[in-house]
């Protein structure tokens, strides 16, 4: 008879013991992608609520007093962190921000010596942005502190998704169906990825487009399709921009051209500047979308950036309310409720 | 001392019999085979192991490990990590040149040889650089390496970017008698990649690795073996690019060779799941066809030898950033087990098969005498391939812990190893009780 081997002891984890486990026993919002429809559309609801608090004359909805909110920037930002500080503000939350751009490697100190600097401090919240993906997980693995991400690497930027679908949900009343465009460097795009899972699980119907050097090399894991979603790529701009109810520029980052996914960024703007004429085999009421900071007269045309059809400056004043919703729902609080 | 091993399954992969055998080691050798064993007349002073229908075989042969010494301490040493050897089963190790320093001189390689007599759990066979600090400029010298003790070349961890370097150390080492192992990537093509590329690296936002930036380079270098008719070993295969070009240097009838690693056969890139640098290594963990297809490649020998790549690092290194996190997992542990789970219980090989991708044609590659032919030297381990086990890296005899395969439950458990009659490792007990 074959000996046999029983063993009794635990499956190990990568994560150190005791380390708080990300999922439905903790709010955080590291990305879109994971956040499920009634989560998505409750945060939505309370941005547009809040919304409505900053247009009262206090402009202002202490639910959060005395909790301890730290923005910790990795990577420079301004407008993205001024946006959280006000929420935070806003909420009346105590807010510190750090801002550290470069590498914690290129620095010397590891992402976990920041991880124990966060929990000596005492913090509740942690507003993180990172030149890396998937730091905003690796935190929330080890901190007691929820972790919202502010845009890791490539991947996600979760708060602007969700402003940029609150934009659009204030001017179409739904997405289901819609059809829209996010042209420029999908591939490099936080923003984009944030987006795209927005409005997917929303049910609208989005196209990819930019050079083939810039788009994902393999889109069929964007994107939910089950909600009635849908993502397709395009390279030509026409093609994109046919029928679409929103088209979203996104910013070009001039490093693309140094590492020679691009020739040049006249080339780019030849092909893929964002202008009127472009925009007319678009919906009649197209509406434009852009992340910001924008390279006029490159991805966006001055013309079309300061037109009635783009929703830019709603986009900056929306973020401020989707922000004090999310840093309500992490800390347990439907963002509705809190913000009558 | 002597040992006679009872109610063994005996594979021995290489004559192709599979069947119950009694084996008698004295004096470190192999004295006696089946029913001769027991009335040898060293029978009478042996210790008895019964190995109550378990599997022994010659002992696995590994031709890709990093041992991280001289210089790398912190990761592992050549203590930790022959211990770790023979916990999974090994006898023999190849050790790779990408220390600090670099194996590019002869003094370096004999410390190893030293190193490796000293505190050695298994032999040791170091593989010496191509080029002077792996800096892909220029050769070493290659002929007092050899002198010294290098079984083969490699630049490993790293590719000979310049073909025509290449083909000169080719064409060198072919007068030596050694083959030449390549590390074949595009360095260009695989830019700032720090996974495969494809759907999950879109979806993690994460910079990709083109399966084309290894099959590209596999191809360039059996080209080079067909241009100097030297002896090509090829590394860590990972892509069905690669195995088809493999296969077709074979049916031209070129003098090479290929290996690929355990995780290439179990795993694919959705390990990396939520960003796990356990699942990071080069080759990165490819898509699902590329892992069928190098399975298939094993199966029908084109792959003829199954490799670790065993690269421990510190959990520090690996505790952070993704893309910032070194390349390497370990695997010399969990090898055997991995296979058989995922190839012979699955009934996609046979026994016998995977035995000679670990043994028969690692120590055809390495020049290795068989352990189970009368009067050699008895490197032996024994297994139950019955039992499962859970894999918890914190039980690892290898100082590195980063493993894609924590919380695997496993099949082939190695219950002893021997090294010349030596037990080297011993879980007879732990698992009967």
């Amino acid at each position: 008879m074959s000996p046999v081997l029983t063993e009794t002891h635990a499956v190990p984890s990568p994560i150190p013991p005791g380390s708080p486990e990300p999922g439905p026993a903790r709010r955080d919002l590291l990305d879109l992608e994971t956040l499920p429809k009634a989560d998505l559309v409750r945060l939505l609801e309370g941005a547009a609520a809040f919304r409505r608090v900053l247009a009262t004359p206090s402009r202002k909805k202490a639910v959060l007093t005395g909790t301890a909110v730290a923005n910790v920037f990795f990577e420079s930002s301004t407008r993205t962190r001024v946006s959280f500080e006000w929420a935070a503000k806003r909420v009346g939350a105590d807010s510190v921000s750090f801002v550290s751009a470069g590498s914690s490697v290129s620095k010397g100190e590891s992402l976990l010596d920041t991880v124990w600097t966060l929990e000596s401090m005492g913090v509740d919240l942690v507003v993180v942005r990172h030149e890396s993906a998937g730091v905003p997980l690796f935190l929330a693995r080890r901190v007691s502190a929820h972790v919202i991400n502010a845009g890791d690497g490539c991947h996600e930027h979760p708060t602007q998704g969700l402003l940029d679908a609150r934009t659009l949900l204030d001017h179409k009343g739904s997405l289901a169906g819609l059809k829209i465009a996010i042209v420029g460097d999908v591939a490099h795009s936080r923003v984009a990825r944030s987006a795209l899972w927005a409005f997917t699980r929303l049910g609208a119907h989005v196209t990819l487009c930019g050079p083939t050097a810039l788009l994902p090399v393999d889109a069929s894991a964007l994107g939910d399709r089950a909600a009635g979603g849908s993502v397709r790529t395009a390279a030509r701009l026409e093609d994109a921009v046919e029928g679409a109810d929103a088209v979203m520029a996104l910013r070009l980052q001039t490093e693309r051209m140094e590492r020679a996914n691009l020739p040049s960024v006249a080339d780019y703007a030849r092909r893929y500047r964002l202008t009127r004429k472009r925009l007319a085999g678009a919906a009649k009421d197209v509406l434009v979308l852009h992340p910001g900071p924008m390279n006029r007269g490159v991805e966006i045309a001055s013309h079309v950036a300061d037109s009635p059809k783009s929703l830019i400056r709603e986009q900056v004043a929306n973020g401020v309310a989707v922000r004090m919703a999310v840093l309500c729902w992490c800390r347990g609080l439907d963002p509705v409720e809190a913000a009558s | 001392m002597t040992t006679l091993f009872v109610n063994a399954r005996l594979a021995d992969p290489t004559s192709g019999s599979f069947a119950n055998e009694d084996v008698l080691v004295d004096d470190g050798r192999v004295a006696a085979r089946g029913t001769s064993a027991r009335t040898h007349a060293a029978a009478a002073r042996a210790e008895t192991i019964d190995l109550a229908g378990a599997i022994l075989a010659p002992g696995l042969v590994d031709v890709h490990v990093h041992l991280r010494e001289p210089g790398q301490g912190d990761k592992e040493t050549i203590a930790t990590g022959t211990r770790a050897a023979a916990a999974g089963g090994f006898t023999s190790v190849a050790c790779m040149p990408n220390t600090a320093p670099v194996l590019d001189e002869p003094a370096r390689i004999a410390w190893v040889l030293e190193r490796a007599r000293k505190v050695g759990a298994a032999r040791v066979h170091p593989v010496a650089a191509i080029t002077l600090g792996l800096q892909g400029e220029r050769l070493t010298d290659l002929a007092a390496l050899v002198e010294a003790g290098a079984v083969a070349f490699t630049d490993d961890g790293r590719p000979v970017s310049r073909a025509g370097l290449m083909r000169h150390a080719l064409a060198y080492a072919k007068d030596l008698g050694v083959p030449v192992i390549t590390h074949a990537e595009d360095l260009d093509l695989r830019g700032d990649g720090v996974m495969n590329e494809g759907a999950v690296s879109a979806r993690l936002g994460l910079a990709g690795m083109p399966a084309a930036s290894e099959t590209i380079a596999v191809q360039r270098d059996l080209e080079l073996a067909a241009l100097t008719g030297a002896r090509l070993h090829v590394a860590h295969l990972s892509t069905a690019g690669s195995a088809q070009a493999l296969r077709a240097a074979k049916a031209r009838g070129l003098d090479v060779s290929g290996e690929t690693a355990p995780h290439y056969l179990a795993l694919t890139e959705d390990a990396v799941g939520s960003y796990d640098t356990n699942a990071k290594m080069n080759p990165p963990l490819r898509a699902a066809e590329d892992r069928d297809a190098i399975a298939q490649a094993l199966v029908d020998g084109t792959i003829e030898i199954v490799a670790t790549d065993h690269a421990p690092h510190t959990p520090f290194e690996k505790q952070g950033e993704f893309a910032a996190a070194p390349f390497g997992v370990v695997g010399l542990e969990t090898a055997l087990s991995v296979c058989w789970t995922h190839l012979v219980a699955a009934g996609r090989m046979d026994a016998l098969a995977l035995l000679r991708a670990m043994t028969t044609a690692p120590r055809a590659l390495l020049g290795l005498p068989d352990p189970l032919v009368l009067g050699a030297e008895a490197d032996l381990v024994a297994f139950d391939p019955e039992a499962t086990w859970v894999v918890d890296p914190v039980r690892f005899s290898s100082k590195g812990r980063n493993t894609p395969f924590a919380g695997h439950t496993l099949s082939a458990r190695v219950l002893g190893t021997w090294m010349a009659g030596v037990r080297t490792y011993d879980a007879l007990e732990q698992v009967r009780t």
